[in-house]
């Protein structure tokens, strides 16, 4: 259990997918002008990386591993490198089910998503979380715990983004600097504070 | 219609997809530590963009628009698969540094974006070109960056020693702080400031 605490508190802060690795940072910069759709967007980032990634998480163990059609009688076959293709097929799949599945059962929800749901497709803090988790070699377990946690982390970093912003219209921002720039400027300072975490060994 | 010769330059500078069309920022922070990581990654991004928009471009007409997402992802999804696999051949230390971040080629919404926006709509030479011209404003921005976070951070460009370590005898102290992801951001930011002010119809209002 306590593995499993100090995997969800380590993807949360200190591997933070936005503030550490830069992941899905295109819509990072262009839906955090208003903190309630930064909201809708974290909260729909969380749920499909608590989908996809121990969905990708199967897919590598039982068909894509070195060895792991052996059950179907192909012991030698590594089909590793239709990674890729595969993640982002069952992403893809993965938002689209969502989609209709929130559409038919939970209205209220997927109208407060609206356009951000199949736009998560290209996001990359989906596909990066994917690619960690298999680099890092998780079982099924683990990827559950750091699918949750790195959405969490990716979601609280946008929302705080978007809090700053809001008061940021308020300032008297240089000409050139305005908008996307100071914003960068912004999102660096924030990643230099979530540095701090950095000393925290689990 | 644009020349060949503006749809090349133009997103070098006036309409640069990191500056001004905020594309393909992920990448763009991760791999410029160094300068050898991102010339792997320019070379890579330039070719899967400018196969992807002339592939998308042949198919332009034939495929119907409810499921062109898909057909665009999986075209760039093989392509990627390619640029990464040559590397695994014949670059493995440096497909090791850059773990994640060439399969996310995919995902940098560059290429998406340049599929959607530009090869959809014009004939394959042009969407070529436009292809190439965003791969390399998109590596203006990352050499920029990786030129300065190398030399301020490790007093080294490609690996070869310029500012001598004061830890080794010489007088600079390198800022480690310009090796770190914060530094990044702080970079780009300057950079776009430094374009603005250049172009002061660039802008936003605030």
């Amino acid at each position: 259990m306590e593995h499993y605490v100090s995997l969800f508190i380590k993807s949360v802060f200190i591997e933070n997918l936005a503030l550490a690795f830069f992941l899905g940072m295109c819509t990072f910069l262009a839906v955090s002008k208003k903190v309630e759709t930064a909201f809708g967007l974290g909260v729909a980032v969380v749920v499909i990386q608590a989908i996809t990634i121990p969905a990708n998480n199967l897919i590598y163990q039982f068909v894509l591993k070195p060895g792991a059609l052996a059950w179907a009688g192909q012991p030698d076959l590594d089909l590793t490198f239709l990674g890729l293709i595969s993640y982002i097929g069952v992403i893809a799949a993965m938002v689209q089910i969502l989609e209709m599945t929130l559409d038919r059962f939970f209205p209220a929800l997927y109208n407060a998503l609206g356009i951000f749901l199949p736009l998560i497709t290209v996001n990359c803090a989906i596909l990066g979380g994917s690619l960690f988790m298999v680099e890092r070699d998780y079982n099924f377990a683990e990827s559950v715990v750091f699918g949750v946690g790195s959405g969490v982390g990716w979601a609280l970093a946008i929302v705080a983004l978007a809090g700053i912003r809001e008061k940021l219209k308020y300032s008297d921002v240089p000409p050139g600097l305005r908008g996307l720039g100071i914003t960068f400027i912004t999102v660096g300072l924030m990643a230099l504070a979530f540095m701090a975490f950095g000393g925290i060994s689990l | 219609m644009a020349s060949a010769k503006e749809i090349l330059l133009k997103p070098l500078v006036s309409n640069n997809p990191i500056a001004l069309q905020i594309l393909g920022i992920c990448s763009a922070l991760a791999v410029t530590s160094q300068m050898k990581t991102t010339l792997v990654m320019c070379v890579s991004v330039i070719l899967v963009l400018a196969l992807s928009n002339s592939s998308v471009s042949l198919i332009r007409k034939h495929v119907p628009s409810s499921i062109r997402i898909i057909v665009q992802m999986t075209i760039i999804a093989s392509l990627v698969i390619i640029v990464e696999q040559t590397l695994k051949a014949y670059a493995y230390d440096t497909y090791k540094q850059m773990s994640v971040f060439v399969g996310l080629i995919i995902t940098n919404c560059i290429v998406m974006g340049r599929a959607e926006a530009f090869a959809m709509k014009n004939p394959v030479g042009i969407s070529a070109l436009d292809g190439i011209g965003n791969g390399l404003g998109y590596s203006l921005v990352l050499v920029f960056v990786a030129f300065w976070r190398e030399i301020l951070g490790a007093g080294k460009l490609a690996g070869v020693e310029l500012l001598p370590l004061a830890t080794e005898g010489g007088w600079y102290v390198p800022n480690g702080l310009m090796l770190m992801p914060p530094s990044a951001f702080f970079i780009i930011g300057l950079f776009i400031w430094f374009i603005r002010t250049l172009r002061p119809e660039q802008v936003e209002e605030s």
